[in-house]
């Protein structure tokens, strides 16, 4: 029994070790951005990222400057991003909330064949279709504008599948007592229903715009100037091989990743329902 | 009373589940069946000029086959699908077991901490990875291999550091992902199962084998079904280390191949047609694994 419980000591002291082990590893990069955002310019341009560290010269110079006038752009990108993120999370979680909602609660016809078409579009990649999308986007004006990166994903397959999953758990007793009352089917989605779904709503927020703010391919490609670049779209432009703007590119990238990682230390449990509830309970 | 008829009828229980799925289909249609068929129909042009194109029939597709770059960007993609699928299946799941375990201190920080990497953008970890991985002789990986004796390398310039550096990427930027969705399918697992095996004696080691693997045959199926069209659809992590032009095509990937040939050669036709391959090749592993494991079967 003694021998038994020694080795099963040992054991968690060695998954332990091992978790501290990868789990250092995984932030290191990230660590070592921090720092490196903190060093002059001109020495981030001569070593990158380096293990020579010199606490006397770190400097909060960089960020001063992304958020300077000479800086501006940065600033620019920055406030496209949040628009974007702002108004793209809106309107999904309207169309997509609906769209999950009716899936859940209803019975009507062709309702099986859309719920294969939710799990369809799902299933295929939107970099396949980037080029024909490309085309409407001309074809609708569209190009170069925040509509045009917003519009094709206003409803997303994803969100409809998990409101859909979350909805039919939803009490149904609720909206037959509603449409006794004289309640339309549209009251009793907005005054009824919805407020039931805030938690997945909470979740799908902060999935939906997690995936905006870092979305790269199609505002690449819907994005022609400078001036209405995305933070991903236009840090990317800094990274070509004799770019020189080592400041943006640096203390741009670790705020670029603030409002992502804030969301994530206070609502943990959202992202990570959002995902699993999305993925995997079909 | 024409008035209260249409009310009427938008206000019935048998229009109004109708009306809230509108914008889906709307949505489906427009930015998505249409797309599809375009794309089909793109593939049999060949562009000539701007916007004048002709009808050459299979042409596209007889080419691709022919086409160096289009072969070694196939190739890219699986080779890269090939070494994510190793990586980040068995290692999540073993990370994913020892977080599951209730004795281990810590498991929400760890879990977290693998977690973050995935809250970024491709752009911030290409950032990160360049710098990294630059040539030079002070670059963080460079230092590292000089403990052991290892010269500088230029490893965005060899195919094998190449791929190296891309599936590292991978692994970082998905391990807590995969580990999240392991995670969670390890705690639909009743521990009735473990506890019966335990009077029968088994050990940790069969425990995992016969319970454990087996129960998470349905995760793992989604896992390497995202997994699969990821590899494949792979564009982002190639493009913030070369911008599409790697040296000898050793980045090159299928999205890649059909971004250049529609936005920088505007050759829409022979991009259609690469689109189209990779939408089959995506959807005939789909339609596989629908078949054989039977998953997102509706109730």
């Amino acid at each position: 029994m003694v021998k038994s419980n020694t080795i099963r000591i040992i054991g968690i002291i060695s998954i332990f070790l091992f978790l501290i082990i990868i789990s250092i590893t995984t932030l290191l990069p990230l660590i070592f951005l921090v720092i490196a955002s903190f060093k002059p310019a001109i020495e981030l341009f001569r070593f990158g990222l380096s293990f020579n560290i010199d606490i006397s010269k770190l400097t909060l110079k960089n960020y001063e400057f992304i958020f300077s006038r000479e800086g501006s752009r940065f600033t620019t990108w920055f406030f496209n991003s949040i628009k974007i993120t702002v108004v793209y999370v809106i309107i999904s979680l309207f169309f997509s909330s609906m769209v999950g909602y009716a899936l859940g609660v209803y019975h009507f016809k062709g309702k099986r064949i859309l719920f294969y078409m939710v799990l369809f579009t799902m299933m295929l990649p939107i970099e396949l279709l980037i080029l024909p999308l490309y085309k409407e986007m001309v074809y609708f004006k569209l190009i170069d504008t925040c509509g045009g990166v917003i519009l094709p994903f206003a409803v997303s397959p994803m969100a409809v599948f998990f409101f859909r999953q979350y909805a039919s758990t939803l009490p149904k007793e609720l909206m037959d007592s509603a449409r006794i009352d004289g309640c339309s089917e549209y009251r009793i989605y907005f005054q009824i229903m919805m407020p039931l779904m805030l938690p997945a709503i909470g979740a799908m927020v902060i999935l939906l715009g997690m995936n905006s703010w870092n979305s790269f391919i199609w505002p690449l490609i819907v994005l022609r100037s400078e001036e209405k670049f995305t933070l991903p779209i236009g840090l990317s432009a800094l990274l070509t091989p004799y770019g020189n703007d080592y400041e943006t590119l640096i203390a741009g990238s670790v705020v670029s990743i603030l409002p992502v990682l804030i969301l994530f230390i206070f609502n943990q449990r959202a992202f990570i329902s959002g995902l699993t509830l999305g993925g995997i309970k079909g | 009373m024409r008035e209260k008829k249409i009310r009427y009828f938008f206000h019935s229980q048998e229009i109004a589940p109708y009306i809230f799925v509108l914008p889906f289909i709307i949505s489906v249609v427009l930015f998505f069946i249409y797309p599809v068929v375009d794309i089909f129909r793109l593939s049999f042009y060949k562009t000539e000029g701007i916007g004048l194109s002709k009808y050459v029939g299979f042409e596209n597709y007889k080419n691709l086959l022919t086409d160096q770059h289009f072969l070694t960007a196939l190739w890219n993609n699986t080779r890269y699908t090939f070494w994510t699928l190793l990586i980040l299946i068995p290692l999540p799941i073993i990370v994913a077991v020892f977080l599951n375990n209730k004795n281990i201190p810590f498991r929400t920080f760890f879990r977290s901490a693998l977690f973050i990497p995935a809250l970024t953008s491709i752009v911030v970890a290409g950032v990160i990875f360049r710098l990294i991985f630059a040539d030079t002789d002070t670059a963080l990986m460079n230092q590292f291999v000089h403990l052991f004796g290892i010269k500088t390398q230029k490893w965005l310039f060899g195919r094998h550091t190449a791929m190296f550096v891309m599936v590292l990427v991978a692994t970082w930027r998905w391990l807590g992902v995969n580990v999240v969705y392991f995670l969670s399918g390890l705690q639909s697992i009743p521990d009735e199962l473990y506890e019966a095996a335990e009077i029968d004696g088994a050990n940790s080691i069969q425990k995992f084998f016969k319970i454990t693997l087996p129960m998470l045959r349905p995760v793992t199926i989604y896992v390497l079904t995202i997994s699969i069209y990821g590899g494949y659809a792979m564009f982002a992590e190639s493009y913030i280390f070369w911008q599409n032009h790697s040296p000898g095509d050793i980045g090159l990937t299928m999205v890649g191949y059909l971004y250049s040939q529609s936005f920088e050669m505007f050759n829409m036709g022979y991009a259609a047609a690469i689109g189209v391959c990779l939408i089959i090749l995506v959807f005939v592993i789909n339609i596989l694994q629908l078949k054989i494991f039977g998953l997102f079967r509706e109730e």
